[in-house]
């Protein structure tokens, strides 16, 4: 009997323990959550009412009144999608030859550990190198091209590391019967690995892609263009991108000019949104498809 | 026992994992059409062993074969022979059921398929579930996922699969151990009706499944090394009424294993 007095005090304690603990939890939850209404509110009180049609179809100008980021919403648009053109194949095959072909030697960890750690390199020092290699050594110039190539550099670690822990959730039993049906390496890789891996590549390349896409840094490494009066014709022209204009626009001391950043901010987080929405709904797609 | 022709035959079989070897001096002759179980205490390279016969230990990194096998006669690991030529002759089902995420019709085609096999593949299919004893059961959920099927129904629809490709010859990893009794004799009853047409080798670790299915049976034992060796091999009933072996008589008695 006073043993279980004993226990039900202690029992008391714990249970407080525990709702003490899962409130900060819910607190440091919140916090997360607080921030980022803070931080909308914020911008659309700001933005919202510079927000319109003309501001998305008209060109940067020294009168607020009449500047847009036509150009900067076109540029972003250009160097994302060349950027998932070139992403995408090189970095899935890259993680298909890793995990499925390429034998477990010194050679294979070696390219391993310089993925890993090309992962955590700073932005701007991919800047420096699409700067040196892609617009000087390649004389590609300032170009959609080098800037793309430039963000396809820094996204490839986040998209190929993604995409090996894609193809490594394949069950094992799941080749091997494939295997044993006499399945070529590249049957299995193409009926078996891949409609299982896809969703999980899918989300690693549009997180990097997202990533990529408000990147000022790199951009102005390589000298993209702030004040551009045309929209990129081919990957030969030059561009800016929203990440830099919105920059330039915050340093510039009139107040109308920080309410335009604000409206630019909302342009670039709807892009983001919409490219997220749209991996979202791949990503269900294929996995319906699997289940089936 | 009716004198049976050859269809697989060990010649000293050795099998190295890396530096680990496996199996050790191997020679073991399995006849068409009957029921070869393959048994032994666990560890003991029965699987192993079973994966030479159709060229699965080429999957695992750093193993080598020494010793022979023979196909119909040809040895199945000379330079010029393909594994997947081999796989695709000598169909195998594992342990625990291994279907593929997709349509309980395309785990059956997956075969065909991969192999290029002409022909009508819906016929095809349809034989092969019904020569598994699950058509009935499933003929109205072809285009369901096979995820969804009970264990059993999952297990003989990897056999299924496997019969789809019409191998000569089908290779059993304890294909039962993730049973439950009802579902191990469905297997069981579908073993012995298969070997009209098929070669079956199975590994199993349940002594009473072998004594009920099988037509010859191998013992294996590992030595000090932890190299599998095989102890005894022939008919079934010789081999578990009156073995000559004091080990096997041992194992099958249950004193050790």
């Amino acid at each position: 009997m006073k043993n279980g007095l004993a226990f039900q005090r202690h029992l008391k304690v714990r249970k407080i323990k525990g709702n003490v603990l899962s409130t900060l939890f819910l607190l440091a939850t919140l916090t997360g959550i607080l921030v980022l209404i803070v931080l909308i509110v914020d911008v659309f009180k700001d933005g919202l009412g510079w927000l319109d049609w003309q501001f998305i179809t008209s060109y940067p100008s020294r009168k607020p009144q009449e500047a847009g980021l036509l150009s900067a919403l076109f540029g972003t648009l250009w160097v994302m999608a060349l950027t998932a053109l070139f992403t995408f194949p090189i970095g899935i095959g890259t993680a298909i030859y890793l995990e499925e072909y390429a034998p477990d030697n010194r050679l294979r960890r070696f390219i391993q550990t310089n993925i890993n750690n090309l992962a955590g390199v700073p932005s701007i020092v991919y800047g420096l190198l699409g700067l040196a290699l892609f617009v000087q050594a390649l004389a590609l110039g300032r170009s959609v091209l080098a800037g793309a190539m430039t963000l396809t550099l820094m996204s490839l670690p986040v998209i190929i590391i993604a995409a090996q822990e894609a193809i490594r959730s394949v069950p094992q039993s799941h080749r091997l019967g494939a295997f044993a049906l006499g399945a070529t390496r590249w049957q299995v890789v193409r009926r078996i690995v891949m409609p299982t891996a896809i969703p999980g590549m899918l989300t690693g390349t549009i997180l990097a892609m997202s990533r990529a896409i408000g990147e000022a840094a790199p951009m102005i490494a390589i000298s993209a263009l702030v004040y551009l009066t045309f929209i990129p014709k081919d990957p030969t022209d030059r561009f800016t991108v929203l990440p830099i204009q919105i920059y330039n626009w915050v340093s510039r001391p009139q107040e109308e000019f920080g309410h335009l950043a604000a409206a630019g901010i909302i342009v670039l987080l709807v892009v983001l949104l919409t490219m997220n929405a749209a991996a979202i709904f791949l990503r269900n797609r294929y996995q319906k498809r699997t289940e089936e | 026992m009716i004198h049976a022709t050859v269809s697989l035959e060990a010649k000293g079989l050795e099998l190295w994992y890396g530096k680990f070897q496996a199996l050790r001096g191997i020679s073991v002759v399995i006849p068409h059409n009957q029921i070869t179980a393959i048994i032994g205490p666990s560890g003991c390279g029965k699987s192993s062993l079973l994966r030479c016969f159709n060229r699965m230990n080429d999957l695992i990194p750093g193993s080598r074969v020494k010793g022979e096998v023979l196909f119909d006669g040809r040895s199945i690991y000379g330079a010029d022979v393909d594994p997947t030529e081999v796989r695709y002759r000598i169909g195998m089902v594992f342990q625990k059921p291994n279907p593929f995420p997709k349509s309980v019709f395309d785990n059956v085609a997956f075969g065909p398929r991969v192999n290029g096999i002409q022909g009508n593949l819906e016929e095809r299919v349809e034989h092969a579930l019904r020569r598994a004893a699950l058509w009935d059961e499933i003929k109205d959920r072809l285009h369901k996922s096979a995820m969804q099927l009970s264990g059993g129904q999952q297990q003989r629809l990897c056999i299924a699969r496997t019969l789809a490709l019409e191998p000569e010859v089908i290779l059993m990893d304890e294909p039962c151990s993730a049973l439950d009794p009802v579902a191990t004799l469905k297997i069981e009853d579908l073993m012995k009706s298969l070997v009209e047409e098929y070669t079956i080798v199975i590994v199993t670790h349940n002594m009473q499944q072998a004594g009920r299915v099988s037509d010859m049976a191998a013992f294996l034992m590992m030595e000090e090394d932890r190299a599998g060796t095989l102890v005894e091999y022939g008919p079934t009933a010789q081999l578990f009424t009156n073995p000559k072996d004091k080990r096997t008589e041992d194992y099958i008695t249950g004193r050790i294993g």
